[in-house]
């Protein structure tokens, strides 16, 4: 027992061996011992989910959890998500500006995806109302969440590389 | 980032956590238990709260129970609320569950937590309060099992050392007739300007409130002038105004006298949809 | 080929999709150092002692900077010293800077310093500070150093005075048959960009000093920097990436500052500074505060005749921006209206609060909330629709502005057409006040809006355009990405004047102060107009230089060419031609000998015609053009719990041209969002001892998802003639009429007139009810 542990932690499904403070959250192992920096600081109090990964299978706030709280088990970050098709909606529905809330945000909406299909309005709101975006109104992102409900059972598409669109 | 450095040891089993503790307070490091932790995380960063070493109760089966055992409903402290939502086996206890903090930060925080948190509000508790749920504490001196309104006075009153195992409640009481209401600030975000929880139980309504005092609150004052049915609605909600604890919190979140406007009518709410429910 | 108004996708995209997208705090940390600001948790005090003994002991702290007489910092006053000396001015104020090994050791080490304060009597709002007996902030502001055109009142708690005098006011008061006084006023409250600042410094033996930092005006950092410390501004260079949000609030530099006196104590290695939430909020500049008078008179039916408008701008305990935000509301002071009679003294008022950065609408939607609120009120006192009364009285071409420009039609596009649209999308003739049952009302409220910026007269704007071998093209511009995707709108003008496609445009998307050209600060919407006319002026140049080798290669005449689709071609017989790929790197004949060289484009762009404003009188030409627009807000409000809900929010605006569709919109409803936040939500709670309560974002809490309202948008066009493609600026306008629609529809379904911000519940019910407020 020690002030600093030697973790193996389950990234993106990949063993990344890691020594850490204790005292070190989740988000700051990836940050700054894994240089995974996708997942960005916001608040480091659990309030605007800029930080969000998916932590076996539910969303999770990598400022609200510590790293050694991570081993045994699976973490995906913004890095190890390619081509879904949420990242393809929000490109197209235009759901994000300055994007650093982007990352937390696509891995709460991705994890809705995963867990509920079929989510109603409701549940859409009381799942993505765990992020803050200061630059949309947040029409953008509901159109993009709701266009991949939409299409629940549609395989992901890979991101076209297509600029324009009408 | 907490600035101070701490030892984090996950115990398998009740009486290893409490061996652990004595040992790592008799060594001087101030240890904490936690079960999701997410407030050592936001209060150490403040240097609101300091610790040498950390507890982390997950491992340990008998805190993260959620099963039926004959005519109650036990639920584990390490239980993270959005499971017990999801399980849905209390309704009003997943009413209140929803309405704290957001649904991510919900999927880390848990029950025991959110009970036993430093921050007042700790609503998971109002529900229990109404059910007369008894609590299970693990501790020095074993396991024991004590009413939640016997053992909860602001806050859960523990002894150095213990911690919330499981808490058990009536199958009877997760059924009957609630009410719940949380009311902000402003909109739809954020901690309470009050929370009220109601319960209709042989007969009677019960209430519990949060937000309103630092600390959470089942009052049998108030529920007897509730219960007075020979009075009007409106007086009978003027007399239980008279008869709250203090102080009333006057604070970012809102001023006293609007909690207490506030109050009035969402207990007048109350006692309008729970008079006409039978159980 | 036009892609001008096409929802082209922004450049970064997919970068910000998949996490790939670095802001300033992404970079690696290597071999840096950590700063960590000490902060006040006085709102006003005397120094009595810093006590670092024990942060000293914790191993691997470098350094720990207390206030020494440093250089006074300040953008137009220099009153504000980098690092507490002697006095604290503000909750928050920086009183010393450890510099460690680690951020742990950094944090930890700060929070064993130990100040003494002794408390000093605070000026807790604008108001307090121009009172008689006021406690002074600053002792005597007229003994600072100080930039021309700023106009302090000695002894005084006053930094910063502008007058309005148009008309004459005698006439104007006569004519007025309604009068109405009010006085309106809300509290300091923050921009809470996603991404809390950091910077980064590094100083080198020779003397350059490397930064890095989430800024909207990297080479303001260069400059003030060089102004500051007295260095070479050349050996100052600043790089900024992507920046995660600013709205105006990283257009201040602060946090630069302690980052390179961190480097200046550890021999010049690189120390890294990132705010946590609490510090961005209040440590870093944050949005104004306003205490406002307003008195409004017109003729019985309905026509403006006087208005005397007194603003008081809460300048925190340093003046930085607030000298020029005092200004720009007096710029603006009214709605877009016309009125031939003004009166308007805007100050920057010290007080003991944090201090103002600007925010989104540069003062605008602050004026507006007054202006706005009093025109409903005067409308409600005559009787007449709020509508029709905006209709009447707004301004048009041929009309004088408060600082008395004569407006055309480029310069002002159409309120009244705004008004018109608005009043068809929100359906006003049903009814501004619907009952939906005994205890539920639904409410509109209108906001008319207009903005010029007052940038300075001298701000210029540069821009490089260079070729790639394939014969596409890379655009450089000092315009940073803050998120408004101007960089991918400056890459469709170049494809335009080009007419090629954008996909063959590659945009450098960070900022280097050394190779990138200058932009003067990436805000007050001027990006796409002076980005844009300056990526025009290089498209010109390349063009010509294309032209001239393509003539000499093909035997014809310059004016005989066009370009398109990469090629340079005979206009007669576009078959005749070159491809770029041919011409860009220079042109080889088949012997082997070639002309030309490498093509590069260089264009630049400054503002004409803007002028000083006159000290007595205001008169002065302050800015290109005005954007302006109508606005409606509806609510439905539970008149028993004083509880509401945002249905719609509706915004016509005049953008001349739209240039990207969804990226407007999105700019549009987002500043929408952020104004309604604002309104209705967002303020620092400041206690009896100028303490700010909330400064976190459990506390102040932001709209979140599921609070927003149905947006409804439209766009109107007359273009600004000086613009690329007539394009207006779009970034701010959304939010400037949100606070005072909204205060407009809550004033109605409460049926009590409201003058405070935020519009909570809790603060209906006590006008309501008649309780202090």
């Amino acid at each position: 027992m020690s002030i600093f542990q030697y973790v193996v932690l389950k990234i993106n499904g990949e063993d990344r061996p890691v020594m850490i403070r204790s005292a070190d959250t989740l988000l700051e192992v990836l940050r700054n011992e894994l240089g995974l920096t996708g997942s960005k600081p916001g608040c480091l109090n659990g309030d605007c989910g800029a930080c969000t990964v998916i932590v076996d299978g539910k969303p999770m706030k990598s400022c609200l959890m510590l790293g050694v709280e991570g081993t045994g088990k699976e973490i995906t970050t913004i890095e190890g998500l390619q081509g879904t098709a949420i990242q393809q909606a929000f490109v197209e529905y235009f759901a994000f500006q300055c994007g650093y809330c982007t990352p937390g945000y696509i891995m709460n909406c991705q994890s809705l995806i995963e867990n509920e299909p079929k989510a109603t309005d409701e549940k859409i709101s009381e799942w993505l109302k765990s992020n803050i975006c200061r630059c949309t109104g947040y029409e953008e992102i509901e159109t993009a969440i709701k266009s991949v409900l939409r299409e629940s059972n549609s395989k992901d598409r890979p991101i076209s590389r297509e600029s324009e669109m009408d | 980032m907490i600035p101070f450095e701490f030892e984090y040891i996950k115990p398998n089993t009740l009486e290893e956590a409490v061996t652990l503790y004595e040992r790592l307070d008799s060594e001087g490091k101030e240890p904490v238990y936690i079960s999701g932790g997410t407030e050592i995380i936001t209060l150490g960063r403040l240097n609101v709260l300091y610790t040498g070493a950390v507890i982390d109760l997950k491992s340990i089966p008998e805190c993260h129970v959620m099963t039926r055992e004959n005519d109650r409903l036990v639920l584990g402290g390490c239980c993270p609320l959005t499971e017990v939502e999801n399980a849905n086996p209390f309704p009003l206890l997943t009413s209140a569950s929803k309405e704290v903090a957001d649904h991510t930060a919900r999927t880390k925080i848990t029950l025991g937590g959110n009970i036993c948190a430093n921050i007042f509000y700790r609503e998971a508790v109002l529900p229990f309060l109404l059910a007369e749920s008894t609590v299970t504490i693990m501790g020095p001196d074993g396991k024991k099992t004590l009413p939640i309104n016997d053992l909860f006075d602001q806050t859960l009153q523990l002894n150095k050392g213990e911690f919330l195992v499981h808490i058990t409640t009536d199958i009877s009481s997760t059924k009957a007739p609630f009410f719940h209401m949380k009311r902000r600030k402003q909109w739809t975000t954020g901690y309470p300007l009050i929370t009220v929880s109601g319960m209709k139980k042989d007969g009677d309504i019960r209430i519990a409130i949060s937000g309103l005092c630092p600390f959470p609150f089942r009052s049998e004052r108030i529920e007897s002038c509730i219960n007075d049915r020979f009075n009007s609605v409106e007086e009978r909600v003027s007399s239980a105004l008279q008869q709250l604890p203090g102080p009333i919190l006057n604070d970012t979140e809102g001023s006293d006298q609007f909690r207490i406007f506030t109050l009035k009518n969402i207990l007048s709410d109350l006692v309008k949809t729970l008079e006409g429910v039978d159980h | 080929m036009t892609n001008i108004g096409k929802s082209v996708i922004r450049k970064e995209a997919l970068d910000k999709v998949t996490g790939r997208a670095k802001y300033t705090a992404d970079f690696p940390s290597g071999e840096m150092l950590h700063g960590k600001s000490v902060i006040s948790h006085y709102g006003h005090g005397t120094i009595k002692s810093i006590d670092v003994m024990e942060a000293k002991k914790e191993p691997g702290v470098r350094a720990i900077i207390t206030g020494k007489q440093y250089p006074l910092t300040g953008e137009e006053i220099r009153d504000r010293p980098p690092i507490a000396f002697e006095k604290i001015r503000f909750h928050g104020e920086v009183v010393a800077l450890v510099v460690a090994d680690t951020p742990a050791i950094a944090k930890r080490a700060a929070s064993l310093i130990n100040v003494v304060v002794d408390p000093l009597p605070v000026v807790n709002s604008p108001s307090e500070g121009v009172s008689k007996d006021a406690p002074l902030v600053h002792d005597n502001v007229a003994e600072y150093e100080r930039e021309e055109g700023v106009h302090p009142v000695p002894k005084t708690n006053i930094a910063n005075h502008t007058k309005i005098r148009k008309g004459d006011m005698a006439s104007g008061w006569a004519k007025s048959e309604i009068v109405i006084e009010e006085n309106f006023s809300f509290p300091p409250s923050d921009h809470i960009p996603m991404e809390t600042r950091s910077a980064t410094a590094e100083i080198r033996p020779d003397g350059k000093v490397l930064i890095t930092t989430s800024s909207q005006a990297p080479f303001m950092v260069k400059e003030l920097l060089s102004q500051y410390f007295d260095l070479e501004v050349g050996k100052i260079i600043v790089k900024t990436p992507l920046v995660g949000g600013g709205y105006g609030g990283k257009a201040s530099v602060q946090q630069e500052i302690l980052a390179y006196l961190g480097s200046l104590a550890v021999e010049g290695r690189t120390v890294r500074m990132i705010n946590e939430r609490e510090e961005d909020m209040i440590t870093s500049p944050c949005h104004m505060g306003l205490d406002a008078k307003v008195k409004l008179g017109c003729t019985a039916d309905g026509y403006l005749q006087a208005t005397e408008l007194t603003y008081l701008v809460d300048s925190g305990a340093y003046s930085d921006k607030a000298i020029h935000l005092s200004r720009a509301c007096a710029v603006d002071c009214t709605g877009p209206y016309f009125i031939e009679n003004i009166w308007c003294d805007s100050y920057a008022v010290y007080t003991n609060h944090p201090y103002p950065a600007p925010y989104r609408g540069f003062s605008h939607a602050e004026v507006h909330f007054v202006f706005e609120r009093a025109m409903d009120i005067l409308a409600r006192k005559l009787n007449m629709d709020p509508l029709e009364l905006r209709y009447k009285n707004a301004i048009k071409p041929g009309h004088t502005t408060p600082t008395q420009v004569k407006l055309n039609r480029s310069t002002v596009g159409d309120v009244p057409m705004c008004i018109e649209k608005v009043k068809q999308l929100s359906r006003w003739e049903e009814g501004q006040l619907i009952e939906l049952n005994e205890r539920t009302v639904r409410a509109k409220g209108l906001a008319c809006v207009w903005k010029n910026s007052t940038i300075p007269p001298e701000s210029s704007s540069g821009a490089i355009i260079t070729f790639n071998e394939d014969g596409t093209m890379n655009l450089m511009s000092g315009v940073v990405e803050i998120g408004t995707a101007t960089k991918t709108v400056l890459a469709q003008i170049l494809a335009e004047r080009f007419r090629m496609s954008v996909n063959d445009i590659y945009v450098k998307m960070t900022v280097d102060t050394q190779s990138t050209p200058e932009h003067w600060k990436t805000v007050a919407s001027r990006g796409t107009l002076m980005g844009g006319r300056a990526v025009l002026a290089a498209a010109e140049d390349a063009i010509r230089q294309i032209k001239e080798v393509a003539s000499c290669v093909m035997k014809v005449r310059t004016d005989d060419l066009e370009i398109g689709n990469r090629r340079v071609f005979l206009r007669e017989d576009p078959k005749e031609g070159l491809d770029f790929r041919d011409v860009v790197y220079g042109y080889t004949f088949p012997e082997g000998n070639a002309i030309g060289g490498q093509i590069i484009g260089r264009g630049n762009y400054i503002l004409r015609n803007i002028t000083y404003l006159d000290p007595e009188t205001g008169a002065g030409n302050p800015g290109p053009e005005w954007a302006v627009g109508a606005q409606v807000v509806e609510v439905e409000f539970d008149r028993r719990d004083y509880t509401y809900k945002i249905i719609k929010a509706i915004s016509v605006l005049d953008v001349g041209r739209v240039l990207n569709y969804k990226g407007a919109l999105g700019q549009v409803t987002g500043a929408m969002s952020m104004g309604l936040g604002f309104g209705g939500r967002e303020s620092f709670v400041i206690d009896d001892k100028a303490r700010v309560l909330n400064p976190q974002l459990r506390t102040y809490r932001p709209v979140h998802f599921g609070e927003h309202p149905e947006y409804i948008v439209e766009f109107i066009e007359t273009p600004h003639i000086d613009s690329p493609f007539g394009a207006r600026g779009v970034g701010e306008q959304g939010l400037l009429g949100m606070p005072a629609a909204l205060g407009n529809s809550l004033s109605l379904a409460a049926g009590v007139e409201l003058h405070h911000l935020p519009l909570l519940p809790e603060s209906i019910w006590r006008k309501k009810e008649g309780l202090n407020t």
